[in-house]
């Protein structure tokens, strides 16, 4: 069989076939996978509120509501409820403070503010430096890394892994952004940042303190308001 | 042609990143680690074999001057089904690869393979090529993801071998990319000039 020519009907006709072929092919795969992409997306979501927001029997994902920060950001609240009773909530809250692109958190806080768990969900950080985030700001028996890590620097060389008083000054844990100054150390706070990554740690904790402010002083009028609009929509 | 050799020559005589120097971009952006190396170069390699017969099977039927546009819509296909695919059912995988899975589209060795190769022999032969060529690119990215993990963060696929702490960050970034293909691509040439 010879090759088609290069005529201009030939040459239309064959680029509409191909991408006609091509463009239908795509739509079918994309309906076989639009299922599965958005579970995996929710499975996420899920495991990030239940990492940071423990012991709630509801359903965060389907109370989520969404409040604007005074940046403008738009934060996403989960609440977290157990037997009905409100127990806090899963934030995730954003910055563009980080040294390359956006950094997403999700933050579990109790009603009064007190920060239960973190996860990180998306940042741009450098690799070894800011990167270190994930488990940074948590106690040093939550990391196993950090632990295998210590213990191999003990055994070489004594140092001590921890302060000396035994207070955890890395640790965000259990504390409250409006009775503890949680800024790095740099900026007066109690913080220590993570070695070679200031600016990454400065944007960790303002996008904690961003979920905080939000958290408190918006999210009870925010929350109000969508239940009375959804009690209008029944 | 003999099948073997057309096979075996993408892995070392012809190979798209130590010989050819060819899909740069993703050879050296995506290899901060081992796996996220042999995840690409699989992602390529299936991209290749499809596109590779379907351009085979099609090549009488498209006139000369449009078959660059044709080679791509093609190949633009097979890479959207992978990236969906990946992102239904490998999410993290498609996380650390992100942005480079559609720019598969534009990797040299893919369209240079329906070009040189497809686009003139038969749909086995066209096969075997792509599956060589395309091994050979995932087996390339997979040492040099293999070395910069090794030497950046000590792990190797996700092991560890000896404490972070001691690694050298900069085989993580993107010079460290540089300095390990170049080294890797010195110890090639000298094992094939032997």
């Amino acid at each position: 069989m010879g090759k088609s020519a290069s005529t201009l009907p030939n040459m239309v006709l064959t680029l509409l076939i191909v991408t006609a072929i091509a463009g239908s092919s795509l739509g079918f795969i994309y309906q076989l996978t639009k299922a599965p992409i958005e579970a995996a997306a929710t499975a996420k979501q899920q495991e990030a509120i239940e990492l940071v927001m423990p012991g709630f029997d509801n359903d965060p994902a389907a109370e989520m509501y969404e409040i604007q920060s005074d940046e403008g950001f738009v934060l996403k609240v989960f609440p977290a409820k157990k037997e009905g009773e409100f127990i806090g909530a899963a934030i995730e809250s954003v910055t563009n403070k980080g040294f390359s692109g956006e950094i997403r958190i999700m933050v579990g806080m109790k009603p009064n503010g007190d920060i239960v768990n973190y996860q990180i969900l998306e940042h741009k950080e450098t690799p070894g430096l800011g990167t270190q985030m994930d488990d940074w700001f948590k106690p040093a028996e939550a990391g196993a890394e950090e632990k295998s890590r210590s213990a191999f620097f003990d055994a070489f060389y004594g140092i001590k892994a921890k302060a000396e008083g035994g207070e955890d000054t890395k640790s965000i844990i259990g504390k409250n952004p409006g009775t503890s100054r949680l800024t790095v150390r740099q900026d007066g706070g109690e913080v220590d940042a993570i070695t070679a990554a200031t600016i990454t740690s400065r944007a960790f904790l303002h996008a904690v303190e961003v979920a905080y402010k939000t958290f408190t002083e918006k999210a009870d009028a925010a929350s109000s308001a969508t239940k009375q609009e959804e009690g209008g929509a029944e | 042609m003999n099948q073997w050799k057309n096979f075996s020559k993408g892995f070392f005589k012809e190979n798209a990143v130590f010989t050819l120097l060819l899909g740069m971009c993703p050879a050296l952006g995506v290899t901060s680690s081992a796996i996220n190396g042999l995840g690409m170069g699989l992602a390529t390699t299936f991209v290749l074999v499809m596109a590779n017969i379907v351009v085979s099977m099609v090549k009488n039927f498209i006139p000369d001057k449009v078959r660059i546009p044709a080679f791509i819509v093609i190949i633009a296909a097979f890479v959207t089904v992978v990236e969906m695919v990946m992102q239904a059912y490998m999410p993290s995988l498609f996380e650390s690869l992100g942005l480079f899975i559609p720019l598969i589209v534009v990797n040299c060795l893919v369209l240079g393979r329906a070009e040189a190769f497809a686009s003139k022999n038969t749909v086995g032969s066209s096969v075997i090529d792509g599956a060589g060529m395309g091994l050979g690119f995932a087996m390339a990215l997979t040492m040099l993801g293999g070395v910069r993990e090794l030497l950046g963060s000590g792990h190797f696929f996700g092991w560890a071998i000896y404490p972070e702490d001691y690694g050298m960050l900069v085989f993580v970034l993107a010079p460290g990319a540089f300095i390990a293909l170049g080294y890797l691509i010195a110890i090639i040439n000298r094992f094939k000039k032997a």
